[in-house]
Formats: structure tokens, C-alpha cells, sequence
């Protein structure tokens, strides 16, 4: 069966690669692309660690079929720090002990970002329901939870309580 | 945020406060390639070629192979190999054989009969996943279903279906004796005979799956110099390269494992089946292969916690002094061992709990049933039973009319205690813990409470002796398969006497490690002695003593003879029946945790030599060719 | 290895159809299906018609394309009374991407928004223009050949649409069972009202003999206690990994009685 051209940008790179027809994004992006930062997890659209942003809206890799993928922007926990410089999730995240065995984590911080670019001053349960479809089996959540209302406290560049 | 508050001001002479780490706040040291997404997974190594392989799996509890059919699948596009229980060089291993404990009873791809749902029966591997998967549904397996068991009590019934071939009873073989692990300290009867109250309860706790959102898989290629790379998540590196090694009749050194990043594990990465699967489908096809289960395969056959049943029976003074404890456990092991034996000699070494109880008895069973095999969570074997011994506690607290905390400090134990399994109590902190508890609490506790402590009145009198200790013999193997003993519980008549000793005189420290790293069984646990300090020497085994009488209530045919072979070392106690007076060397009744309680037989007298290199592997009586750590020369 | 095919109009992809065709939308279903080996599908269609993104009023209520995301009935104002239902449906993600017309296949567990569509007796409207009432459609679910277009749901007075969603793990979870009512009042009573089930049966289905209880009673305990008592006749739970078919038996009555009473419960 012959490939199809997908194109798209990934984190604001040009990516232009061949696909299997039928193929996720998840594998396009890993194999293809060679970003591996979303994670396998399920394959069934459960755990949320495949999360990635598509024209800056959360969606599940494993689910998205990667033609549909062609001409958008999608983003990934790759491209979330600015060179060395650590977006405040990601500080955060370190800082509060946000991650245990990492697996979840990329998938997480896609989540939280979409939140905070839409809801800068997000609740405790806003946080909680931004981050419901990203499981986690490590943390108990909490130290996730707090890690995401520092980054958005320092993003306003309030004072971190 | 989270707090953690510290209370310096306990125990404040027994602790360095001068640490440079301990305490303070710390950045993991794989933290920035968690939040950057960098952390490499196994499945984060990319091989060009890399194959695909996926097993078949038993869709009944329980079933015989008549044939399995791979034609069809053999042909199916992309398909490179379909492998089969005879492509495993040594299709039968328990995963504590690399410590000499246990039977070989679980073969990797099972080719006579299944004995769990899912339990693989061959693999495909194929170019990519879909086809692996298409192939796999193509696989033909002509079943005999049989009758299945799922319940550890009705396994135990002599009419019970066999789960294990290697275990044909059904439970576990402790000590190459009994059907179960005993615990004894003291006379639970004479104790219940004192007590003003008697309290029984019975627990169930249900398997768990550890669900890690990383499924258990590894990938192996083809390495340089006729080795064989394995990228793996497994909890367990060198276990899991020594089962790949013993399973594959590899030499360890041709097996090159990377590991060290799980994406969460619980227990559930130890079980080493993906590395195994992986190597051979390498080794088979010269091509990198990856096996990983998929989510409802981790689900359905990644093994769980295990479920357990306790039943515990109490015997409580009115002022609220438990003074008799008795356990009768049972833990759902699965189709095979895994790691269940294991659970519960840890468990019963765990056994009455954080308590200063004179009078112990337990009998624990690993039974195997038809369900899927149950492995290593976070605390197994400890958590399911404390779970209960806290619940209990709470029921006696009811019973005698007292205050729950104030129940546990009092039967807390204290520094200088002797416990169940014959050691002396150190570092407690039950009672400070129960009094912070109920102050974060708001909750009441009596002036006795407040003022207990546990450096104080610990191993005073009674509380730090081994107690004269009941022993009975009963639930040898296969005994109550064959119907002669129907009762789990431990027995009410004892059998043999074992004298008091004190905890000074009577346990002497294990010696050191010797130099050549050889596990004997000299320096396994600990002995007693007549004297201070004193070590006795082994003692010969003692193949066919008498078997002593039994009790007329549970009297039967004595079984065969040559189902009982005493390990070395091992000395049936009361054969013929010892006067209470009189020490006896080596008491049966308390496995020597943590070490593997059936110790290999010592070395023989002959030289050893070796027949084949070292790295292959080699047969030492008593040693495991396989143990990471064990220099074999 | 399939074939992907995009159709600019939605006709063009249902003439398309075949036997081993499937039409992927957002694709929470049928890349999962795809993910686990779906043998049997060769060709995925796709569409990129504007009318299946739509919510408009016509005549019979509100039109809602089938490609209408979860995401997209919660940002919508007329479809106010639906936004509690596709809240709770998967996460932020699987709102992104999950459609309207991709519930009404939702297999047991999930479909929790049909749920709420069989209570609002809808219509599912077919590409080539026909309709069909809610409840055929899905008793002849498992048979269905064509693709949907749009469905159509009348709007309900204000307070007269109630939903409620029992899963275990919260804020999201699979459903243990959902309860979707429609209870239009009169003077105070309830007149004909309509309650569905959702992981009751294989499709959701409706509660009729607790409807009937319900005709004319007033919304307080004694006056539902007879639609209580009576909640799970009819229905055909399953065992699951979720709950046994013992188990939402006798729960029904409980989150029934609660939708009912609007009691709030987390």
C-alpha cells in the first residue's frame, strides 16, 4: 500500500513525511517525526499520555487519525521550553516534585499549558478538570496540581504562596 | 503544598541530626528530562527493522492444548516467525529459582495446558503491529476446557481441580514438608483458655492491578559479538537479565540489558516475560523485536497484588491485654508461584503485627488457583494482613469497651520486646505514632497513654523471652488433598514442646558472609544454642524418624514416606517427642526471615567442576547457575 | 494496511460506503478499533462538509451536525441544556475531538450523550435527508448501514432537563450508569415525562415503566417513590469491569431517586 504525504508544523518546524494510510499521529510523531516526547500509554484514548496540541486545542495522538493532522499546527512537550530556558510549568513541575516516574509528565504539561493560555488565574478545580483525561499513577495528583497554580501565579508574576 | 513536620523531639538521643540530606527538600536528579519529555523509555529506542510480536493467549480459566494450528498465520503477510512453546530452550522456570527457592513450575509459551485466562500459548511476530495482531487471529488452538477453581478455599478441597502440575495440591511446598508456612510462639490455646474474651473475624482483600500508564515491554536486536541487547522497563534489571539467561540457555554474558527508567512499575515490572519473549524473538529472527502488552493485556495478565484471606482469632483480657493471637491465611498465588511464596514468608514473619502478644500461632497457605499468576505490589505480603490486624484491632477495641488508641498503646510494642518470629524488637515507635495521631486527631486518650513510651518497660519479664512453644506437624503435602486433614487453622492439640529460651542466650548472629560469596546454609538466619554464643554445628538430616502420634481428632493414615524429604539442616523436631526441659537445637516452626528459609544443600564433599564454562551457566549442587552476585569458580 | 478517502461533501462520502468501509470523525472510536487490530475495515472515510459542524434552529428545535464536538455543544448558546451532559464525557481531549453523530454508536459503556438525546426524544436525521426517531434507530443500531448527518432535539423549557452521570473516578470516569430525564411540568406535576439509561443495556434505553409512575405525580419523595421502585424494569445491565449487572440493579432506584429530587452529590 502505498504511503500519503502529510505535512504539517511541529512546533513550529515544517515537518513533510510519508505516512501509512490509516497510520495515529502518535506514531507518525515518534517513528516519523522522531519527537518522542508523547507516550504510548493505552492506544484506546484512556490515559492522556499521548497528549499533544493541535491548533492549540489538547487532542489524543493515539486517536488522531494522521491525515487529519495535515496543515496543522501542533505542538508537543518538545517544543515547550524556549531553548534552555524552561517554560514556569516545567520549572514548576521540577520545583514541586510534579513528576515521579515521568511517563505521564509530557502529556500533563500539554494539558496544562492549554489551560493557562486560556484561564491564566485558573481555580484549584479548574486545574483538576483541565488535567482529568492525563492519568497519573505516581503522584496522587496533588503535587501535579500545585505545580500547575505556581506556574500560573508566576506567569501573572504574582507572588508564589 | 504538602508538609512534612518533624518530630526532633522524639527519640532525639537515638538520631544524628547533623545529615546533610535526610530532611531537607531535594530536586530529583531526573527531573529536568521528566519535564522536558527527554527521559529516555525503553520504547524511546529506535530500531530501524524493528519487528513485532504479540502472543496468543488462552481465552479459559483452565484448558488443555489438543493442537494449535499456525498454518494460516505463518501465512499471513508480514508474519517473520511464529513461535512456539519448543523454540524456549528451558520452557520451565519460577522466578525465585535465582535464589534456590522454590520449583520450576511456569513455562514461558505453555504448550500442554493453560491455567489462567490469557496465559500465552505461542507468538507471531510480524513487520508491523497490525499484522502481528491480524495473524495472532488466526492462530487456531483446539481446547479441552476443564474444570477451573478460582477460590484459594475450594482449591484446597481434595476433589478440587489441579491448577499446577509442578504443585499438584494445589499450595505451595514450604520447607519440602508442609502445605503452608506455620508461625508458633507460645500456646495460643492455653492463652484463649486465660482470656475474657474471644474475637474472630474473617478479612478478604481483592488482587490489584498496579497499572502503570508505561505497559510492561522490552525490545531486543542482535548485538556486536553474538550478544543480544534488551531495552527494557522492568523493575528488576539483573533478575530479569538472569531469567532471560536461565529460560533461553543463554550465557548471561551474551545478554546486554539497558534499564533503569520504568514508567511506573508498583511490583508489576519484576515478573521478566517481555525480556525473555523479546531475546528469543532476536534471537530467532536476527532482527530487533519488541513485545509489549497492550492495555487490557497489562490488565488481564500483568500480575496483580494477590488477593488474600485472613481469618484471625484473639483471645483478650478484660482490661483489654490481647494475649493470644491466631492466623489462618491464604494467598491467592494464581496458576504459578511467581512471587507469593515469598509474600508470605515475609508476611508471617510480619505476624501479630506491631504487638506484644505471649501466645502466636499462624498458618499461611500459597494456593494456587486459576486465576491470573499475582506478583510483587508495594508492601505485599504485609499490607493485606496489617489491613486486617488494624480492622481487628478496631473489632477488640468494641468487644472489651475501650478506646481504640488507647488499645494499641497498650498492646504496642516496645524496644527490647521478643517478637513472634524470635527477634528482639528495636526502634519502635508505635506508641509515639499513636499518640500524634490522636493529638493531630482531637482524639482523647487516657494519662496511661500519654505517658507510655517505647523505650520504656520494653522486654521486661515475659515480653522479652522466647516463650516454651507448642509445635504441631500437621499439613504435611498432599495430606489434605488426600483427605486427612480438613482443618486450615492451626492445630488445636499441639504435637511437641519447644523450651523457653531467652533472647540473650539463645540467638546468636548469623556469620559473616564467606569470602568466595557462595550462599550456604550455615550463614542463612540464626541458630540456638545451649549457651551464650554458641553456634552448633549442623545437624544431619534425619530422613525417616518415627512420625508422632496424632491427635485422635485428626488421626489418619500417615502419609508416604517418600513425599517428605527433609532439607539438610532441617530436623522434624519432636521425633521422638522432646521432654518440654530439654533445648532443641533446631526448631521448624519459624522460617529465618529475610533470608530464603530452605537453604541449598551444602556443597558437596567432591570437588567441584565444572562441566561447562562458567558464563553458560553451570550446575552446582545447591546453586543457582543463574544468581547475579554469586561468583561461581 | 486501509485507504483513507476525504469526501468534500458528506453525500459524496455515504455514496462512498461499503461493506468494509467506516467513517472516522473524530476518531476516539474508530482509531481505537483501528489501534486494536480492527480487521474488517479496509477503507476510512472521511468528510470535510461545513454542515456537519453546525447548530442551527429549524423547525422541529435545534439541528446538530454530526461532527459537533463535546467541545463545541459546551461553547454553544443554544445548546445550553446539553453542556452538563458533554462535560462529562471523557476529558478536555476527547471533548476536542469526540462528535455528536460518533455517540450515537458509542458501544455500551459509553454514549453518554445519546443518552441524553433518547430522553429529548430527538431525531436522528440520515445524509440522504430521511429521519428516524431516537429509539428505533438504536434498537436497530447494531444493523445500521449509512451515515447520519445531523440530529435534531427540541429545546426544553427551562429546569424540565435533567442529567446526571455516575462514574467512579472523578472529575472523569466511565460511566457506572447515566440517568438522563426529560420532565415536563404542569401545575406542578410532572406530565409525560421521559427517562433514559445509559450502560443499562446494550444501547441506552428507556425507563417506561418508570415514566408511566411519573405521570402526575409532584417531584418530591412520596410522589416518585412508585417511578423509583420500578426504576430498572425493563432495563438489561451487564456485567462489567465497572459494575456488576447486580450492582447497577440496585443502584438504579438510588441515582434515580436523586435526579428526581435534584439532589446534588458529588
Amino acid at each position: 500500500m502505498a504511503k500519503v504525504p502529510v505535512r504539517f508544523t511541529l512546533n513550529d518546524a515544517e515537518v513533510a513525511l510519508f505516512v501509512d494510510p490509516g497510520a495515529n499521529l502518535l506514531d507518525v510523531l515518534r517513528r516519523g517525526a522522531g519527537d518522542l516526547t508523547p507516550k504510548h500509554g493505552c492506544g484506546q484514548g484512556t490515559c492522556g499520555a499521548c497528549t499533544v496540541r493541535i491548533g492549540g486545542e489538547v487532542h489524543l495522538a493515539c486517536l488522531t487519525l494522521a491525515e487529519a493532522a495535515e496543515g496543522q499546527r501542533i505542538e508537543t512537550t518538545g517544543g515547550l521550553a524556549n531553548g534552555a530556558e524552561l517554560h514556569p510549568l516545567q520549572r514548576a513541575f521540577m520545583d514541586g516534585f510534579a513528576a515521579q516516574c515521568g511517563f505521564c509528565t509530557a502529556g500533563m504539561l500539554m494539558a496544562a499549558k492549554t489551560l493557562l493560555d486560556r484561564s491564566p488565574n485558573p481555580s484549584r478545580d479548574e486545574v483538576a478538570e483541565a488535567i482529568s483525561g492525563n492519568l497519573c499513577r505516581c503522584t496522587g495528583y496533588e503535587p501535579i496540581i500545585d505545580a500547575i497554580l505556581t506556574a500560573a501565579a508566576q506567569m501573572q508574576g504574582r507572588a508564589v504562596g | 503544598m504538602t508538609s512534612i513536620e518533624f518530630r526532633k523531639d522524639l527519640f532525639a538521643n537515638e538520631r544524628d541530626d547533623t545529615l546533610n540530606e535526610i530532611g531537607k527538600p531535594t530536586i530529583r536528579q531526573d527531573i529536568l528530562g521528566h519535564v522536558t519529555g527527554r527521559t529516555p523509555f525503553y520504547d524511546d529506542h529506535l530500531f530501524d527493522g524493528l519487528l513485532h510480536m504479540r502472543a496468543v493467549r488462552s481465552p479459559h480459566h483452565h484448558a488443555r492444548i489438543r493442537s494449535l494450528d499456525t498454518a494460516a498465520a505463518e501465512r499471513m503477510p508480514g508474519v517473520r516467525r511464529v513461535v512456539k512453546p519448543g523454540d524456549v530452550p528451558n520452557n520451565l522456570n519460577t522466578l525465585l529459582s535465582l535464589i534456590g527457592f522454590g520449583k520450576d513450575d511456569e513455562p514461558l509459551l505453555s504448550g500442554q495446558k493453560v491455567s489462567y485466562k490469557g496465559e500465552p500459548v505461542c507468538a507471531v511476530i510480524a513487520d508491523t503491529e497490525a499484522q502481528a495482531r491480524a495473524a495472532v487471529a488466526a492462530v487456531r488452538v483446539d481446547w479441552e476446557v476443564l474444570p477451573h477453581v478460582l477460590d484459594v478455599e475450594e482449591a484446597l478441597a481434595p476433589g478440587a481441580p489441579s491448577v499446577n502440575p509442578t504443585y499438584p495440591n494445589n499450595t505451595f511446598d514450604y520447607h519440602e514438608r508442609y502445605d503452608h508456612q506455620k508461625l508458633r510462639f507460645g500456646d495460643v490455646q492455653a492463652g484463649f483458655a486465660q482470656a475474657d474474651h474471644i474475637i474472630e473475624a474473617e478479612y478478604q482483600m481483592s488482587p490489584i492491578e498496579q497499572a502503570p500508564i508505561e505497559t510492561c515491554g522490552a525490545i531486543a536486536a542482535p548485538e556486536q559479538n553474538d550478544r543480544y541487547v534488551c531495552h527494557t522497563n522492568t523493575q528488576a534489571l539483573f533478575f530479569s537479565l538472569g531469567t532471560t539467561a536461565k529460560l533461553l540457555n543463554l550465557a548471561s554474558s551474551r545478554l546486554h540489558f539497558i534499564g533503569g527508567t520504568a514508567g511506573g512499575g508498583f511490583g508489576g515490572k519484576v515478573d521478566s516475560i517481555v525480556e525473555p519473549m523479546a531475546v528469543l524473538g532476536a534471537v530467532l529472527t536476527g532482527r530487533p523485536v519488541k513485545f509489549a502488552w497492550d492495555r487490557p493485556e497489562e490488565m488481564q495478565v500483568g500480575a496483580p497484588r494477590g488477593a488474600e484471606r485472613w481469618r484471625i482469632k484473639d483471645g483478650v483480657r478484660r482490661d483489654g491485654r490481647i494475649v493470644a493471637r491466631e492466623f489462618t491465611g491464604f494467598f491467592d498465588s494464581g496458576a504459578y508461584t511467581r512471587l507469593s511464596s515469598y509474600a508470605i514468608i515475609k508476611g508471617v514473619g510480619h505476624l501479630p503485627g506491631p504487638y506484644s502478644i505471649p501466645n502466636v500461632a499462624a498458618n499461611v497457605y500459597c494456593v494456587f488457583t486459576n486465576r491470573t499468576p499475582a506478583t510483587a505490589m508495594r508492601g505485599f505480603g504485609i499490607t493485606g494482613v496489617d489491613f486486617s490486624i488494624e480492622v481487628q484491632m478496631d473489632r477488640v477495641a468494641e468487644a472489651v469497651g475501650m478506646n481504640p488508641i488507647d488499645l494499641r498503646i497498650l498492646n504496642a510494642y516496645r524496644d527490647g520486646d521478643m517478637k513472634a518470629h524470635r527477634r528482639v524488637a528495636k526502634n519502635t515507635a508505635l506508641i509515639e505514632c499513636c499518640q500524634v495521631a490522636a493529638g493531630k486527631a482531637g482524639w482523647a486518650i487516657s494519662s496511661e497513654s500519654t505517658a507510655a513510651s517505647s523505650l520504656v518497660g520494653g522486654g521486661e519479664g515475659a515480653r522479652g523471652t522466647i516463650p516454651e512453644t507448642v509445635t504441631d506437624q500437621e499439613g504435611l503435602i498432599g495430606a489434605r488433598r488426600a483427605g486427612r486433614v480438613t482443618d486450615t487453622a492451626p492445630a488445636r492439640t499441639g504435637t511437641g514442646r519447644v523450651a523457653a529460651g531467652h533472647a540473650g542466650v539463645a540467638i546468636v548472629a548469623a556469620p559473616p558472609q564467606r569470602e568466595d560469596m557462595q550462599i550456604a546454609a550455615d550463614r542463612i538466619g540464626h541458630r540456638m544454642g545451649s549457651g551464650p554464643g554458641a553456634v552448633p554445628p549442623p545437624v544431619a538430616p534425619r530422613p525417616s524418624g518415627p512420625v508422632p502420634a496424632r491427635p485422635a481428632a485428626s488421626a489418619g493414615p500417615v502419609p508416604p514416606r517418600g513425599s517428605i524429604t527433609p532439607p539438610p539442616g532441617f530436623a522434624p523436631p519432636q521425633a521422638p517427642p522432646t521432654p518440654p526441659s530439654v533445648p532443641v537445637p533446631y526448631p521448624t516452626y519459624a522460617a529465618p526471615p529475610p533470608a530464603p528459609p530452605q537453604p541449598p544443600a551444602p556443597a558437596s564433599a567432591a570437588p567441584y567442576a565444572p562441566d561447562q564454562p562458567f558464563s553458560r551457566g553451570v550446575k552446582r549442587p545447591g546453586a543457582s547457575p543463574f544468581l547475579s552476585g554469586t561468583r561461581r569458580r | 494496511m486501509q485507504t483513507v478517502e476525504t469526501h468534500p461533501t458528506l453525500a459524496g462520502a455515504a455514496a462512498a460506503m461499503r461493506e468494509r468501509s467506516r467513517y472516522i470523525a473524530g476518531g476516539t472510536l474508530v482509531m481505537r478499533a483501528m489501534n486494536y487490530g480492527a480487521t474488517g475495515i479496509e477503507t476510512l472515510l472521511r468528510s470535510g462538509d461545513a454542515a456537519l459542524r453546525e447548530i442551527r434552529h429549524d423547525s422541529g428545535g435545534i439541528r446538530i451536525g454530526a461532527g459537533v464536538t463535546m467541545a463545541e455543544v459546551i461553547a454553544s448558546r443554544e445548546l445550553d441544556f446539553l453542556a452538563p451532559v458533554a462535560r462529562v464525557i471523557g476529558g478536555p481531549a476527547i471533548r476536542n475531538m469526540a462528535t455528536v453523530g460518533g455517540n450515537l454508536f458509542a458501544a455500551h459503556p459509553y454514549g453518554d450523550f445519546t443518552v441524553a438525546l433518547l430522553a429529548l426524544d430527538a431525531q436522528v436525521i440520515w445524509a440522504d435527508g430521511h429521519r428516524e426517531g431516537i429509539e428505533p434507530f438504536l434498537a436497530g443500531r447494531s444493523g445500521t448501514r449509512g451515515l447520519v448527518a445531523a440530529v435534531q432535539v427540541p429545546r426544553p423549557a427551562t429546569g424540565e432537563f435533567r442529567f446526571h452521570k455516575v462514574s467512579r473516578v472523578k472529575p472523569k470516569g466511565v460511566s457506572v450508569m447515566s440517568i438522563a430525564g426529560w420532565l415536563p411540568m404542569a401545575a406542578g406535576r410532572v406530565g409525560a415525562a421521559r427517562l433514559a439509561f445509559g450502560a443499562m443495556g446494550p444501547t441506552p434505553l428507556r425507563a417506561k415503566a418508570a415514566e408511566a409512575a411519573l405521570r402526575g405525580v409532584t417531584l418530591d419523595a412520596d410522589g416518585i417513590a412508585p417511578a423509583v421502585r420500578v426504576a430498572a424494569e425493563g432495563l438489561a445491565p451487564a456485567d462489567d469491569a465497572l459494575a456488576s449487572a447486580w450492582y447497577r440493579r440496585e443502584v438504579a432506584p438510588v441515582h434515580l431517586k436523586r435526579l428526581l429530587l435534584a439532589e446534588r452529590r458529588v
